[in-house]
């Protein structure tokens, strides 16, 4: 099996192609001129440009961090260009129609329809090209239910004043050097707001696409859930395939008030760099979320994609009963490094959490879970139970679990199960035997180890989550 | 149906099979026992391509093909069947997603059109009543946390639903209580027919009583030594297989 599994990897990534079109894209580099320029270009308040440049001037202090168990080549951040934006997108267009046909063009090549007609029914969508969103669909309809689905250059211009309240108040400017790098030049992304007691009408989605060479994307996702309200989230994102590296550097915050409930699920397919690990994104994330009285945080990743990924979706559970979840499948192949995982920082009484994460390694890849559990003092009642498991594909990848538990609560309860395991011989030559051939019997075996995992995605995705799953395998056998 | 001439083959530089020749008409029941370690099972694994079981001499001929120039996956879809003797658990992937992925891959092979989720969920349930298995081990992972004569019956499943031409026991009786040896040789003994042969490889004479064979070989020391009716088993049972395996020598 070794030999039929030494093959992995001669997929071609089918979103990597590039649009042609006409941005414009500023010279690369970093300074307060261009954090400025950023901010007159989205006509911000003042009180924005401060805050960016705070974060700015924090970040020029930060240094960035070297714990993960990931290499790559220091980044040039002067080398990097931090806005480019479709030139069409300069007056902004009214509705779909005023929209370069070339851009509608490049999301039906990705198999993301603007048309609202057209939509998967029962999804709305906000684009993100480069550093601007193109269209957000179905507003209208949501807006009846009271919900706020818009980017969020423009929710800062339109609620001004749930900006400013909950703008870093989870991921705040100085958390960590990604963060205040992002906090200093984002240029857009989504914000979802859900009034009290509404449960949104429909899945909300946001589709990333970087597409100019030489850019970073630096997006901003904030949702807003009042009290008793419900939402389902989901985030999908690709890039064209380029010989050299990509930023990628997003933050996302998450607000669940009182019994409200977030579910925000992602399928990650930046490009992971070609077999030789030449090219690909570095997918530097912060993600958190605060759960107040008795709400509930749940994270699903799927994460194929990038040739780095360092992300940690986390769970602020502050109040008390409340719940986080996080379930992951991260699939590494070539010579893609992941270190990823979660934090569950339990602060109100009886809080619960839940971590599965599963991750395969295939190629020469690297694969890590990292992941905090913290119960503080207060914490009466807490419990975490945490199974994270590994599947070796080939003999030439690597699996690491890095769990850190700190309880400073002698009621808590802490379960951790841990394995590793690779796809068997014997179950191999059992598909093999019923007449699977051997590519097909990987993508099966792989897809069953992470069903706990693709059960909890909305429908519609567990079916691409899988397909992907397959195309990412795709040459691991021969 | 099947024709194996002078078949040498070893296992990690060990060679197991020495010059072993055997001949299956359409229709008919071989049995085939011996001593532990004579190679009996290293002739099903032989026979359906499984890694790490190397052939070094001899030939095979399934159904009019080299046998040797089919993959696993092909000779599986050309009708070859293997019965575990310790069938493996794939967690989390439903039994029936499998077994309808088996069914569809043996179909397309032969030109059909793959079933309907419900045309297969038809078929599927009459299989799992005649193993007596519960419908419910459908939706269970394959063979996930199922007790052993719950896997023999899931493989003997298997078979009736992949319809092999040739179908491979190996050892299937080991671990099974009387009920449930009872099942899975019904199981059998309804899927015979004229253009059906088994090869039915096991250490008792046990499951002969309730799969009637109409050849019993004796394998021993990597080749057949002597070659019987139903009642070569009988005094084997008595006798042992000591004077045999002198013979062979």
């Amino acid at each position: 099996m070794s030999e039929q599994v030494e093959h992995l990897i001669k997929k071609e990534y089918a979103a990597g192609f590039h649009t042609n079109i006409v941005s414009e894209t500023l010279p690369p580099g970093l300074n307060e001129d261009v954090i400025r320029f950023i901010s007159a270009k989205k006509s911000e308040p003042e009180w924005l440009l401060d805050w960016r440049l705070k974060a700015y001037k924090a970040w020029q202090e930060m240094s960035e961090p070297t714990w993960a168990h990931v290499n790559y080549d220091e980044i040039d951040f002067q080398a990097v260009s931090y806005y480019s934006a479709p030139k069409s997108m300069d007056e902004k267009p009214k509705s779909l129609d005023e929209v370069d046909p070339e851009l509608l063009r490049t999301y039906e090549k990705l198999g993301i329809p603007l048309h609202e007609q057209a939509a998967l029914a029962g999804v709305a969508m906000d684009v993100v090209f480069d550093s601007v969103s193109v269209v957000t669909t179905f507003r209208e309809k949501l807006l009846e239910a009271g919900v706020i689905f818009c980017s969020i250059s423009e929710a800062v211009q339109k609620y001004p004043e749930l900006i400013k309240k909950y703008l870093g108040s989870v991921v705040p400017q100085k958390d960590n050097f990604y963060a205040a790098l992002n906090s200093a030049v984002f240029s857009d992304g989504s914000f979802v707001y859900i009034p009290k007691g509404v449960r949104c009408p429909m899945e909300l989605s946001t589709y990333f696409r970087i597409n100019e060479q030489n850019t970073g994307q630096f997006e901003r996702t904030l949702i807003v859930a009042e009290e008793g309200s419900y939402v389902s989230y989901l985030e999908g994102c690709t890039a064209p395939m380029r010989d050299e590296n990509q930023l990628h550097a997003a933050v996302v915050e998450l607000v669940a008030l009182d019994n409200a409930e977030i579910k925000y699920s992602t399928v990650q397919n930046w490009y992971p760099g070609n077999e030789e690990g030449k090219g690909g994104i570095y997918n530097f994330v912060t993600k958190r979320g605060v759960c107040h009285t008795n709400a509930k945080i749940s994270w699903t990743q799927v994460e194929t994609g990038s040739a780095v990924t360092w992300k940690y979706p986390s769970c602020v559970l502050r109040g008390d009963n409340s719940v986080g979840e996080f379930y992951s499948v991260a699939l590494t192949n070539n010579y893609q490094q992941a270190d990823t995982g979660t934090k569950m920082i339990h602060i109100g009484k009886n809080t619960r959490s839940t971590i599965i994460s599963k991750g395969i390694s295939a190629g020469k890849s690297s694969n890590a879970y990292r992941g905090l559990v913290r119960i503080n003092p207060g914490a009466e009642g807490a419990r975490n139970y945490t199974q994270c498991d590994s599947l070796l594909i080939g003999d030439k990848c690597g699996a690491h679990t890095f769990p850190y538990i700190e309880s400073k609560n002698p009621t808590a309860v802490i379960e951790h199960e841990a394995t590793t395991s690779k796809v068997s011989e014997d179950q191999m030559f059992l598909c093999q035997q019923r007449g699977l051939d051997a590519e097909k019997a990987v993508s099966m075996i792989v897809n069953g180890f992470c069903r706990e995992v693709f059960k909890e995605l909305p429908m519609e995705f567990a079916v691409e989550a899988g397909k992907l799953l397959e195309v990412s395998l795709e040459g691991s056998v021969g | 149906m099947l024709r194996i001439t002078d078949l040498f083959a070893r296992v990690e530089e060990k060679e197991i099979l020495k010059g072993l020749n055997l001949t299956v008409k359409p229709g008919e029941v071989h049995a085939i026992m011996g001593p532990n370690g004579a190679g009996k099972s290293t002739l099903g694994n032989v026979l359906s391509g499984r890694e790490g079981y190397e052939v070094t001499g001899g030939k095979v001929e399934f159904n009019g093909k080299d046998l040797f120039d089919l993959e696993i996956e092909e000779r599986a879809r050309e009708g070859l069947f293997l019965a575990f003797q310790y069938p493996v658990e794939i967690p989390g992937v439903s039994n029936m997603e499998f077994l309808k992925a088996a069914v569809d891959a043996k179909r397309k092979h032969k030109g059909d059109s793959e079933l309907s989720a419900v045309e297969f969920m038809k078929v599927a349930r009459e299989a799992s009543k005649r193993v007596s298995l519960d419908q419910a081990f459908l939706k269970r992972g394959v063979n996930e946390g199922f007790s052993g004569g719950e896997k023999k019956r899931n493989e003997i499943m298997q078979m009736m639903l992949l319809e092999p031409s040739l179908c491979i026991l190996d050892e299937t009786d080991s671990g099974l209580d009387i009920d449930a040896l009872q099942v899975v040789a019904n199981g059998v003994n309804a899927m015979r027919s004229p253009e059906r042969s088994f090869i039915v490889v096991t250490h008792y004479q046990r499951l002969l009583d309730y799969i009637v064979p109409d050849y019993v070989h004796v394998l021993a020391n990597g080749k057949i030594v002597k070659t019987g009716d139903k009642s070569l088993a009988l005094e084997l049972e008595e006798k042992g297989y000591a004077w045999l395996e002198d013979e062979a020598v």
